[in-house]
């Protein structure tokens, strides 16, 4: 059975401050948190579309250079120039999901966290470090919340 | 040694115009061409920033962490990497692989064959083929694809997992796998995993086969236009089995000419110095590999799908077998000396690696038990050399006697590539810009060449589509006279 939370980060773990995203998903499943799929690759593409069928909710994580500390909003279907490339966005995997499947995404919020090194080899860097841990305490409470709503919610329907 | 285009006599007199995307955290790659007053073109380069410090990466390190940690090199294809490096780790424990674990790694790669063709011709590049190189560009992506021919796109993703289905339980993850070890595998395919993937392989044939039939059809309904684009002549290289067949996963090199003459044939790759020499130039950090025996001046060459097609003697499954000779008679052979000839022999290779896929899954050694092969006489020295989705990828270590990585050389496909993607885009340079006022459609053309090539380096292909695309003219003395851009959304504006 498809489990109803996707946690999905991306990123080389050997290019400093981009293991971000999998060092979060490595922390995330480490939780065992029911209801909760943790999946991580180099980066995002097409056949990702694939991996939203069926879910309640999808939290994307990425390293970010625009970002102090973390930031996370909802995100929407979005056609950009990344569908030509080997490296997708977020929101161009939602695009493409909507277009294969024919209907629109589940609800999708992309986590940013803050980043600066990028250098092959290089370590994770003490600023990120913090920042992943911060992005961390926020998101075990908010899959927690989402799983209790998600929880009600299909009971609400079921009665 | 400078080649036509590529040094203007008198830069300092000429409009610069560069298209420069930028790259979050792997390098970048860049076009600059310099064009008079009237337009003409006076030089074209195309700059790839290298994997920087990589062989640093790996040096220090000991030689069975290798073979995954060269993954983290490149997000675009680990596996080659992975498996490249398990070949030459093979070659410093001195080991011959038992069958189960040669064809659990020939199953891995042609997975990764299968993946990146299919990526790279159902969505990198079929937006161009299908609209036109300089269409516009809301339309050029992927989902242009969708919205025109939604079951072609459809058939890319489900191929594309397919290919990454079979790495997965291969190599034992998604991605970091750990399925190759030095001296063998760590696992066989499971029988689950077996008919999991026997259950759809023909389907992917067919549609394989169907993806060389739609470029076969668009080179008949642009024939003139697809042959002529970017056309130069090349010399080649590739690996070729003892019988000549093509196989991507181990062989000898062969390099013909431009002409199709034999430079060497069945060279052992363990001594690639002594034919492969490499050039460094002042204006790119990435260096052009040459054959020796010619030099920098005459001896540089093309590799990857095109290469590998046209070189072999035959390919060992007989879908794809027809179809190269097919490619190979179709109009006297024009399109075998096209850059987008790189398109139809990608689609070739990728009905190929179906057909292998399906193989390996009807032979029983697939789930045996015999893993590891006895260790042999230690060496100093492993060289391991694979045909890459994107061409030869060669991996050079050397091993202390406490286990140790001392040095390493790796010069993959791109690099191989370079001399010949410059050529390439030169020749559009050419053709398209010269004396014309510059668009984007225009500039669409010069990437639209080097997609062709499907660079490997992350930075070269992330790069790439991500654009944005910035073009400056500047007058003789300096002063910017215009400047153009085009955003991460494809959105041009002029200041």
């Amino acid at each position: 059975m498809t489990a109803p939370t996707l946690v999905f980060g991306w990123g080389n773990p050997s290019r400093g401050d981009d293991a971000i995203g999998p060092l979060f998903v490595e922390r995330i499943e480490a939780l065992a948190l029911p209801g909760v799929e943790c999946l991580t690759d180099f980066q995002l593409q097409v056949e990702h579309a694939l991996d939203l069928k069926g879910r309640q909710r999808v939290l994307f994580v990425d390293a970010s250079l625009a970002t102090a500390t973390f930031e996370v909003k909802p995100i929407a279907p979005e056609k950009d120039a990344s569908f030509t490339t080997h490296a997708m966005t977020a929101q161009a995997v939602l695009k493409v999901y909507r277009d294969l499947e024919d209907e629109d995404p589940p609800p999708t919020w992309l986590l940013a966290v803050g980043g600066r090194d990028f250098e092959l080899g290089a370590p994770l860097s003490s600023n990120a470090a913090a920042n992943l841990e911060a992005a961390l305490t926020w998101a075990q409470a908010w899959l927690v919340q989402e799983a209790a709503v998600g929880e009600w919610e299909a009971r609400n329907a079921m009665s | 040694m400078s080649f036509e285009l590529e040094t203007a006599t008198h830069p300092e007199q000429l409009r610069r115009l560069a298209i420069d995307p930028v790259s979050r955290v792997e390098g970048h790659g860049k076009v600059t061409i310099l064009l008079d007053d009237d337009n003409h073109v006076h030089q074209v380069r195309l700059h790839i920033v290298e994997f920087r410090g990589f062989e640093r990466f790996i040096q220090g390190r000991p030689y069975w962490e290798v073979p995954v940690m060269v993954q983290r090199l490149c997000g675009i294809c680990p596996v080659s990497h992975h498996l490249a490096a398990s070949k030459a780790m093979d070659m410093v424990l001195g080991v011959k692989l038992t069958p189960t674990a040669e064809k659990v790694r020939r199953l891995m790669h042609y997975g990764q064959i299968l993946q990146s063709h299919a990526l790279h011709f159902f969505h990198l590049s079929s937006p161009d083929l299908l609209f036109g190189f300089g269409s516009d560009v809301a339309k050029r992506n992927v989902v242009g694809v969708i919205a025109a021919a939604p079951e072609t796109a459809t058939k890319g993703v489900l191929l594309r997992k397919y290919g990454q289905e079979v790495i997965r339980m291969t190599a034992g993850k998604r991605v970091h796998g750990t399925g190759s070890v030095p001296g063998g595998v760590n696992k066989s395919l499971s029988t689950e995993d077996r008919e999991a993937l026997r259950k759809d392989i023909y389907q992917m044939v067919a549609w394989s086969r169907e993806a060389v039939h739609m470029i076969r059809s668009l080179f008949e309904s642009n024939l003139a236009e697809y042959n002529a684009f970017g056309r130069f002549s090349a010399q080649s290289m590739g690996l070729v089995r003892a019988d000549g067949a093509m196989d991507l996963y181990h062989g000898g090199l062969r390099a013909r000419s431009a002409t199709g003459k034999t430079i060497f044939d069945h060279f052992d790759y363990r001594r690639y110095w002594d034919v492969i020499g490499e050039e460094v130039k002042s204006w790119s950090y990435m260096k052009f590999p040459f054959f020796k025996a010619q030099g920098p001046d005459d001896g540089w060459y093309r590799v990857g799908p095109l290469a590998r097609v046209v070189d072999c003697d035959f390919i060992p499954t007989p879908l794809a077998d027809r179809e190269r000779q097919n490619f190979l008679a179709y109009d006297g052979g024009s399109a075998t000396g096209a850059t987008l000839g790189y398109h139809w022999a990608r689609m070739i290779e990728m009905l190929h690696a179906a057909e292998t896929i399906k193989d390996l899954l009807n032979d029983d050694d697939i789930v045996g038990t015999d893993l590891m092969a006895p260790l042999g006489e230690r060496q100093e020295r492993g060289v391991g050399v694979i045909e890459a989705p994107r061409g030869t990828l060669i991996h050079h270590y050397r091993v202390n006697e406490n286990d140790e990585v001392t040095r390493a050389n790796l010069i993959v496909s791109t690099t191989h590539n370079n001399q010949a993607m410059n050529e390439a885009i030169r020749q559009v340079a050419r053709q398209y810009l010269d004396g014309h006022e510059v668009t984007e459609g225009l500039l669409n053309h010069i990437e639209v060449a080097i997609r062709a090539f499907d660079p490997c380096l992350s930075c070269a292909t992330h790069a790439l589509g991500r654009m944005p695309l910035e073009v400056e003219i500047v007058s003789r003395d300096g002063t910017p006279l215009d400047f153009m851009t085009r955003d991460a959304h494809g959105v041009c504006s002029r200041t």
